[in-house]
């Protein structure tokens, strides 16, 4: 089936490759349920198959994906409109915007798979992750508000049981809680959805829930379109979450096993600032240019009150938990800064973040594993026993810290430089986040791994080679983005410099937010007698 | 040739990498030869790029060499690339020469640790971090450098990390320097935001159009400035670098001494075109500088560990290199960060070999008479006091009396202030500097004294000993007394049966009655003729008895005088236990079994080089003519906003001659307070100047105590107040109406799986649509 994938790729780009990324975990979920329960080890094989499968056509994506293309691309010549008469149709489509999304999707459940068994009943367990996968697919992919709103609705139901039946200590609750907070955030959105579906039908006597005519129509006025805003902004901020809407994801991500939280945190978080950019900024630009300052304060508080908030918890799951707050802080004041830098930094920022805290939550999970507790005053000295653990602890910290280098770094920098064009002093006790960034992590490293090593920490086992492989690919993206992140910022920046166009387009009086350019017009006056051997090194550099 | 630059910081990263895969089994000492083989190929390919830069026609000494694109995006574009010119070919010269060094230096230091091959990996990777931040071509990569040093002085700092105290101060110093890295950071957004470039040669290129405004250059400067305040450890963010010295000393000498806390001016003087036009800065810059070098001066005087006299050394003497940046006498920061790297780097090992020498004891006031024992260590510990003594003609010497100039070459009121506290602190450093060395290398060798704390406990044992006795013979006295008294009754008891006796003889009515009491007498009469003869004895056993309690009330009460009255040993001569020399606690009999030894050739051969350097670093840039500013000459390219000195040769003379007073009357004072010992040392050894006047105290009491109630109450705000709110409602709810009760429960598991089949129906009607 692989093979087919990739032929068909090669010679003929119109093979509905971005339908196979939702179906194939789909039909895998449905192959899983009708595997009987007895066959343990065939559930886990199938969940791995079927993610594989679209991990790989997800690469395939990333393959054949063209760079210097700012619209929808693999889109399908000719939509299936589904129902005609609803305007509502199967258009699938990535971009520069969704396509690291897709990658990071695909790449994560494979592992998510690999990396931990359920301690009981494999069969829904596998199931439901899978299913999982093809909601998430279905939320970056789809151009059509309708399918939209359904997958974004469909990725609640096997969180909600992964954590329900597979978590930890107070899970029902934790569930009950995550469920009833997003469902009640997108109710409003659905409204919304309608709203301007009819105004633009209204307006154009034409009944369609595609994104892209929607927006490229912008036939609501202001007012509406602010409202409408607002209903979609309510759903997105408490998927992010945005303070102060966040009180879900502390008790979501604890609870949940350790697979469910490598996802929530690596990419069901980003169904929120992804949906800012696709739906937030395209459909409504006005309204994003207007509530820009308030999104970017938002995002600032949520900086600093989730790292603040971090350092004080005892429990090591909450306290990385509590970081996404802050990490997601920045992509909302990256996103909000609407320029180049902000929004290219703020689309790095979710897939550097679905790297360094699903890494973060794998070796949180594999220590719980070990000691049974999570309590970061039971642990102690576990660098002494179990260095490789340690270090790779240490270089996924350094990530999340933003150690220049590592991928983190490329990302938080790029968000920060464009709030800072957008807005310095925002940005400028935005960026104070990093010193409590370090100060969180550090503590609770030295409190967990540093000191002597006493009763039950003394024996605790060290990464095995499993673990180990399962956490490499992500370590060496770690370090590969934060080296080179050149391959994918050139592939993010089309398309959000096409988003930025069309925000400039419909809003006549604004204008991106860009630096000054002192030195473009006195380049040519110095360049001379310095740069010289530079502009030759940089030459051979592009030649290659 | 100067491509040789792309191995600068390439050998070291290989080296790194290989330590990482095959550290382990490289093992010791291979491990350790192969991190300095890369450090001295990196020395090597500093040279060539050196040459290389030399065979330029001076104006064109500012090359660039790109490897890549690291981050484009939009307008921003920032590469990995080299920029070389004098001022970093001058850094990665002194950087690769020490580091090399010190790799040496510690294949004999680490000798026998656990991670021997772990701490050469860190080290290459220090060496890696601290070329790119001296040789990056803008703002970014210097940051990353900055960064990457800042990782792996915290790796160092706490590489025993089994210590809890390492641990935080390796903690302590990547938090504090985070406060300045903000700085940073918003120095290089505003400098995109304004100038919309971060490359060093367009803001050069953008301040020489005029094209940077007064109050941008001067918020660029005071934000690179905060910065450089905790990279290179000036007030208030000092506070981490004296508890770094919890790292092994090699880490000491190269991170915390010679090259990691020097990038906070090395940045500064990078940027020496935006101080220029920053106005008030400056003065912020040298204020900070000087205030620092006197504070930390006045630390350092009553400080007892070896490391962290030179610690507050440290940070005093980078207040120095402030100074100069501040008054814009960047040639003489430059030349007292090299001179200070050579001789601070000299005291850094040189201690570190005493403490190896000393089994791991860094409390001076054991150490003494030591230039015997370990020669090559003393001697090339002299040299290094001389120059930063300011001993003419000892390197330390020509860059502090450079830095000393240009203060008062500012002028007016502040430049005669900055050069009076400048002054001040070389009297300072030349006292404390002469306290360490008097109290390590010369005197008595006092590594078997026993110490104050160690006499009084024998002081008390003594004591103890002596009561004890006594209580005892008092004891001992009670009971002879009161079996005396038993005697003495039982023989009045005896004499009072012998008259009833007679009485019951003299009134008997018959021979019966007669003979009875004939009998009873007799008996009687034996037993007072007993009860006589034990009173003698009893007597005798209580004089005894009272006279060895008497004693040893007498030895106790000689006890306490003795310890009242003992005698204080004189300074200089060695301080005893008196009559309690026995009861001294084992651990002195320890130490005078120790026998303090001379390091290996692996730790004096770096010695040896660097004491030499720190005899003729001031040959870098002397001042008697033109023609002897080498330093100077060879910087101009970098340097366009050089202060001029304006002062004449007669101020010059004088300035340095007063220069030359203050050091000597430090060095005197020292000799005479810990050599001649004809002054008390506690009149300069103040508990508040041991204590760092109390400022680290405060900032930990204010983290531990409002800084830490303010988070937990942000915490504990969001714990009940914000998920309050949300748990309150859903209660509300549910206690509000029947229906909505199972919300809680059996409603959003219907719900649940209400939207899975629903969603299902519709993906399968769609699949055999599309099919169809």
């Amino acid at each position: 089936m692989l093979g087919t994938v990739l032929a068909a790729g090669g010679s003929d780009v119109s093979f509905p490759a971005l339908t196979l990324l939702i179906v194939m975990p789909a039909l895998g979920a449905l192959l899983i349920a009708l595997i009987p329960a007895a066959r343990t080890e065939a559930h886990r094989l199938v969940a791995l198959l079927a993610t594989g499968m679209t991990g790989a056509a997800s690469l395939w994506v990333l393959l054949v994906f063209k760079q210097s293309d700012d619209g929808f691309q693999l889109r399908s010549d000719d939509p299936q409109t589904w129902v005609e008469g609803l305007g509502i149709s199967w258009d699938l489509g990535v971009d520069g915007i969704s396509l690291f999304l897709v990658v990071l999707t695909g790449f994560l459940f494979p592992l998510a798979v690999l990396g931990v068994n359920p301690e009981h009943d494999p069969k829904p367990y596998f199931a439901w992750i899978v299913l999982l996968e093809a909601g998430v697919m279905g939320v970056f992919l789809t151009l059509d508000l309708f399918f939209f709103f359904v997958f974004f609705e469909i990725v609640l139901v096997p969180m909600y049981f992964l954590i329900g039946s597979w978590g930890h200590g107070n899970r029902k609750y934790a569930a009950n809680k995550f469920f009833l907070y997003t469902m009640f955030g997108s109710a409003l959105m659905l409204v919304g959805i309608l709203s301007i579906v009819f105004l633009h039908e209204d307006a154009t006597g034409n009944l369609t829930f595609n994104v892209v005519e929607l927006a490229e129509a912008q036939s609501w006025g202001t007012n509406a379109g602010r409202w409408v805003f607002l209903s979609f902004a309510l759903a997105f901020s408490v998927k992010v979450p945005i303070f102060p809407v966040h009180t879900w994801l502390p008790d979501a991500h604890t609870e949940a096993p350790t697979a469910g939280s490598v996802i929530l945190a690596g990419v069901m978080l980003k169904l929120g600032t992804y949906g800012f950019l696709r739906f937030g900024l395209y459909l409504f630009p006005e309204a994003a240019v207007w509530f820009a300052p308030v999104m970017m304060i938002l995002g600032t508080v949520g900086i600093i009150y989730g790292a603040i908030a971090a350092t004080m918890q005892k429990d090591l799951k909450r306290l990385v938990a509590y970081s996404s707050v802050a990490h997601l802080g920045f992509i909302v004041l990256g996103t909000f800064a609407l320029n180049t830098e902000g929004l290219v930094g703020s689309v790095m920022q979710m897939v550097n973040h679905g790297l360094s805290t699903g890494a973060l939550f794998f070796l949180v999970g594999w220590m719980y594993e070990r000691r049974h507790t999570r309590q970061i005053a039971e642990l102690g000295g576990l660098q002494k026993v179990a260095p490789v653990f340690a270090a790779a602890f240490t270089l996924v910290m350094l990530s999340s810290i933003g150690l220049p280098g590592l991928n983190g770094f490329v990302g938080e920098f790029l968000t920060l430089i464009g709030a800072f064009v957008a807005s310095p002093w925002i940005a400028s006790i935005a960026a104070s986040g990093v010193i409590l960034a370090a100060l969180y992590l550090l503590w609770a490293y030295q409190r967990v791994f540093h000191g002597p090593v006493e009763g039950e920490n003394a024996e605790m086992p060290d990464l095995k080679v499993s673990e180990g492989l399962i956490l490499l690919p992500m370590l060496v993206l770690i370090v590969f983005l934060g080296v080179y992140p050149k391959p994918m910022l050139e592939r993010i920046e089309p398309s959000v410099d096409a988003l930025i166009s069309h925000i400039e387009i419909h809003v006549p009086d604004w204008d991106e937010p860009v630096a000054d350019q002192v030195v473009g017009d006195h380049d040519d006056d110095h360049g001379d007698d310095h740069d010289d051997h530079g502009d030759d090194d940089h030459g051979d550099e592009e030649g290659e | 040739m100067t491509e040789l630059v792309y191995l600068v910081p390439l050998l070291p990263l290989l080296g790194f990498i290989t330590l990482l895969v095959a550290g382990r089994r490289l093992g010791e000492p291979m491990a350790g030869w192969l991190a300095t083989a890369a450090i001295g190929g990196s020395f090597l390919a500093a040279v060539g790029t050196w040459v290389g830069l030399i065979g330029l026609d001076e104006h064109d000494r500012r090359v660039t060499h790109t490897v890549f694109e690291w981050v484009p995006v939009g307008d921003f574009s920032v590469d990995v690339g080299f920029l070389v010119d004098p001022l970093s070919v001058a850094m990665i010269l002194f950087v690769t020469g020490i580091g090399t060094l010190i790799h040496l230096y510690s294949i004999g230091y680490m000798h026998g640790d656990a991670n021997f091959s772990k701490f050469f990996l860190y080290l290459n990777l220090f060496a890696f971090s601290m070329l790119m931040l001296v040789l990056g071509d803008n703002l970014l990569l210097t940051f990353l450098g900055w960064e990457g040093v800042g990782a792996c002085s915290y790796f160092l700092i706490s590489f025993w990390f089994e210590e809890e105290a390492n641990a935080t101060a390796g903690k302590k110093a990547f938090v504090t320097n985070r406060v300045g890295d903000w700085g940073f950071m918003v120095a290089t957004f505003l400098a995109f935001a304004t100038i919309g470039s971060i490359n060093y040669l367009d803001i050069d290129a953008a301040v020489a159009d005029h094209a940077v405004s007064g109050s941008v250059a001067t918020g660029l400067a005071l934000l690179i400035f905060v910065g450089a305040m905790g990279k290179s450890a000036q007030f208030p963010l000092y506070l981490w670098l004296p508890d770094a010295m919890a790292g092994p000393t090699p880490v000491s000498a190269l991170i915390h001494a010679a090259t990691m806390v020097t990038s906070g001016v090395y940045l500064l003087t990078r940027i020496n075109s935006v101080l220029h036009d920053a106005g008030w800065a400056n003065d912020v810059i040298a204020w900070v500088g000087v205030g620092t070098a006197l504070f930390a001066a006045t630390i350092a005087v009553a400080q007892n560990d070896i490391k962290k006299v030179l610690a507050y050394s440290t940070v005093s003497q980078l207040g120095y290199m402030i100074l100069a940046v501040g008054v814009g006498a960047y040639v003489a920061a430059i030349f007292h960060m090299i001179t200070h790297a050579f001789f601070k780097a000299l005291l850094f090992l040189g201690s570190g070999s005493v403490i190896h020498g000393m089994d791991n004891d860094q409390d001076m006031r054991r150490y003494g008479g030591l230039q015997k024992l370990m020669p090559i260590t003393a001697i090339t510990f002299i040299i290094g006091w001389l120059a930063i003594a300011g001993v003419p003609p000892f390197a330390g010497f020509w860059s502090k009396d450079e830095i000393l100039l240009s203060a008062w070459d500012k002028g007016g009121i502040n430049g005669f202030l900055l050069w009076g506290l400048g002054l001040l602190t070389a009297m300072l450093t030349a006292f404390y500097m002469s306290r360490q060395v008097f109290m390590t290398f010369f005197g008595r060798y006092r590594f078997a004294d026993p110490d104050a704390d160690e006499i009084e406990q024998a002081w008390d044992a003594y004591v103890d000993d002596a009561s004890t006795t006594a209580s005892a013979a008092n004891d001992a006295q009670a009971t002879a007394l009161e079996a005396n008294e038993k005697a003495i009754a039982a023989a009045r008891d005896a004499e009072t049966a012998v008259t009833d006796a007679k009485v019951a003889l003299a009134s008997a009515v018959d021979d019966d009655e007669r003979s009875a009491a004939q009998t009873s007498l007799e008996t009687a009469e034996a037993a007072l003729e007993k009860a006589n003869a034990a009173l003698a004895p009893a007597a005798t056993a209580l004089d005894e008895a009272s006279a060895s309690a008497s004693t040893a009330s007498r030895a106790r009460d000689t006890a306490m005088n003795a310890r009242r009255d003992r005698p204080i040993a004189a300074p200089g001569e060695a301080p005893s236990a008196g009559e309690a020399e026995g009861f001294l606690p084992e651990t002195v009999a320890a130490r005078a079994e120790h026998h303090p030894h001379e390091s290996p050739w692996q730790m004096t051969a770096p010695l040896v080089v660097l004491a030499g350097l720190s005899i003729v670093g001031g040959a870098l840039n002397l001042p008697f003519t033109k023609g002897l500013h080498f330093l100077g000459h060879w910087l101009e390219p970098a340097l366009a906003h050089e202060h001029i000195i304006n002062a004449s040769a007669a101020t010059k003379w004088i300035l340095a001659f007063i220069a030359i007073g203050a050091g000597a009357a430090g060095i005197l004072l020292a000799r005479a307070t810990y050599l001649l010992h004809q002054r008390d040392p506690a009149t300069f050894e103040k508990p508040i100047l041991a204590e760092g006047w109390n400022y680290d105290n405060a900032v930990t009491a204010f983290m531990g105590g409002p800084g830490r109630v303010l988070f937990d109450a942000i915490a504990w705000f969001d714990a009940n107040v914000i998920d309050g709110i949300v748990n309150g409602v859903a209660t509300s709810v549910r206690s509000g109406g029947g229906m909505v009760r199972r919300i809680q429960t059996g409603f959003v598991r219907s719900y649940a799986l209400g939207i899975a089949l629903g969603s299902a129906a519709l993906l399968i009607w769609f699949l055999v649509r599309t099919a169809a």
